[in-house]
């Protein structure tokens, strides 16, 4: 199958929405479909062979926060020459409600759309008030696709109607059967971090009014912590008997992810709300690693209720230390949530997330028609002038 | 001295530190009348640029990504209050960044045009409306600040701290925010 997957926002910058895309595009690769990504490129060297640029992204306010993304007549153009060279069977956009890429191609195509919604939003003004702009290109896309049960409310609230539940994926081949990080993980017993360290949603601080209470139990007890933030600013607020027990590592590449994963007897997710999906809960399964965390609805449900990790109370530090102790203590519950963990992330593996989302492009693509570009919405004149231009572009 | 003479001096004296702080006290009263003008004329003029934009916004002549992003810059500057200056720096900041990236270059503006075939005409005066707005907010915020920067050095002075002249009139604030019209819209 010829397959066409926008993505909205920035490819070089890390984002859960373009790691999505791209993991997606290599596991359909590697059940053998042919795929092209179209996406905002601040450099245009080193894309991977299925990236084509839809120009260089603006940075820009939409619904809170920043994105860079990419509009106006030259994305526009690109968009349809991506259409026309690509002649896909299917077209799958990400986050069309984004004021990017995403949208133009629905706005400039026609045949099988599908579309898959990630984040779960406040309503939008802007989305309400351009509804009549925004309708006739999102009206177009066949089927809906949403990451969480989060997202499918903001879908639902939003749109209306209703989509399909397809969860994140892990590369589960990437994950275990990697080295520790050296001095790692020690006998005392060690526990890891991983997340921005001065966003209090990630939960650290509930983290770190723990360890000393476990520290009493476990007196060795030792915290592996990834992730950016000012670090010697946080160190400074730190008593001196935690700093002691604390090692930070700062941002750290995918690598150096993978072995602190299995650096740690358990990876604690401590975040206090916010996450639509647990997506890094899985990859420390996945590593083999035993999970800890905050019982938050989206790590509940990764977490099949504690069948394959271990929940504390949301926010409540002793009631983590308590399940931490328990953990630390119990050898043979850390083996079984480990081999448990490994089999529930090969449930999320992307082989499989990817088959799921091919026979949504299988129900959308029954009649045989193709993706073509169209011309409804915009005016005729736009035709010729298109082509003409595209030649100098 | 003789009595008389002493008490003519007095007066004298009396009556011109009097002259001085009445007229310095009508200065500083009409700077501040001056300033309600000039406050009235940039709000005035940031609701023709925000409703400008919204306009361009939903007439369908841009396509609905760049649509989405002015209309979500503009309503948000609509919508916030004057009197809070921080807000209103960050709104209609974020309002000049949106109109900048969607209007970046004269070939963005063309195209808006060229892709209108019959409506030219809306496009024309959509476009027009929104450079006259972008480039009134910046006279209007220039002349604003100029009273602002006027106004704050009178009050500065120790004869207007002492006999408290500026009563109860609140210090007035710069207004500051990017207005760096649209590349796109520069030459109209």
């Amino acid at each position: 199958m010829k397959i066409g997957i926008v993505c909205p926002y920035d490819w070089s910058a890390p984002g859960g929405v373009q790691v999505h895309v791209r993991d997606l595009a290599v596991a359909l690769e590697r059940l053998g479909h042919q795929v092209s990504v179209l996406a905002p490129c601040d450099d245009e060297a080193d894309l991977q062979h299925f990236v084509v640029s839809s120009g260089r992204p603006v940075s820009v306010s939409y619904n809170g926060s920043k994105a860079k993304v990419t509009f106006g007549p030259v994305s526009t153009r690109r968009v349809r020459r991506w259409l026309r060279e690509g002649d896909f069977d299917v077209l799958h956009v990400h986050e069309p409600a984004s004021p990017s890429v995403s949208i133009l191609s629905c706005w400039s195509a026609r045949g099988p759309i599908v579309a898959t919604w990630h984040s779960s939003m406040e309503r939008s003004r802007a989305l309400a008030a351009m509804y009549s702009i925004v309708q006739t290109a999102l009206e177009k896309v066949s089927a809906r696709i949403a990451v969480s049960e989060a997202a499918r409310q903001t879908l639902v609230e939003h749109m209306g109607g209703d989509a399909v539940l397809i969860p994140n994926g892990v590369d589960c081949s990437a994950f275990g059967g990697v080295e520790p990080l050296p001095g790692w993980p020690g006998e005392g017993g060690a526990l890891f971090f991983i997340g921005r360290i001065d966003e209090s949603r990630k939960g650290l601080s509930v983290l770190l009014e723990a360890l000393p209470t476990i520290a009493k139990a476990h007196p060795g007890v030792r915290l592996l912590v990834a992730g950016p933030g000012d670090i010697e600013e946080f160190r400074s607020s730190l008593p001196a008997d935690i700093v002691a027990r604390v090692d930070f590592l700062g941002l750290v590449s995918e690598e150096v992810k993978r072995r602190a994963f299995v650096s740690a007897d358990i990876y604690v997710a401590p975040n206090t709300g916010g996450e639509s999906f647990g997506i890094v809960l899985l990859e420390a399964m996945a590593s083999g690693t035993p999970v800890l965390a905050s019982d938050i609805e989206a790590f509940r449900s990764v977490l099949d209720d504690g069948r394959v990790g271990a929940l504390f109370s949301n926010e409540d530090p002793q009631d983590l230390a308590r399940a931490a102790i328990a953990l630390l203590d119990d050898t043979s519950e850390r083996a079984r949530l480990s081999r448990d963990g490994v089999s529930r992330a090969r449930e999320f593996d992307w082989e499989i997330v990817a088959r799921h989302v091919l026979e949504v492009y299988e129900a959308v693509t029954v009649s045989g028609e193709k993706v073509s570009e169209d011309f409804r919405g915009q005016l005729v004149g736009r035709l010729s002038r298109g082509d003409r231009d595209d030649r100098n572009d | 001295m003789d009595w008389f003479t002493q008490v003519l001096v007095v007066a004298v004296l009396v009556g011109g530190i009097g002259v001085y702080l009445s007229s310095t006290a009508g200065r500083l009263d009409r700077l501040h009348h001056r300033l309600e003008t000039t406050f009235a004329a940039l709000d005035a003029q940031l609701l023709r640029r925000g409703a400008a934009a919204q306009e361009l916004a939903s007439s369908g002549l841009l396509d609905p990504a760049a649509s989405l992003v002015l209309a979500e810059a503009a309503q948000g500057a609509l919508a916030a209050d004057p009197d809070d200056e921080s807000r209103r720096s960050v709104v209609e900041s974020e309002l000049t960044r949106a109109i900048g990236a969607v209007l970046a270059t004269r070939e963005d503006a063309d195209e808006v045009r060229a892709s209108a075939g019959p409506d030219l005409a809306l496009a024309n005066q959509l476009l027009d409306e929104l450079a006259v707005g972008c480039r009134r907010v910046g006279l209007a915020r220039r002349f604003h600040n100029d009273v602002v920067r006027s106004t704050l050095q009178l009050r500065r002075k120790r004869v207007v701290r002492w006999f408290r002249l500026a009563g109860h009139t609140p210090i007035p604030t710069t207004s500051d925010f990017d207005d760096t019209p649209p590349a796109g819209l520069s030459t109209i």
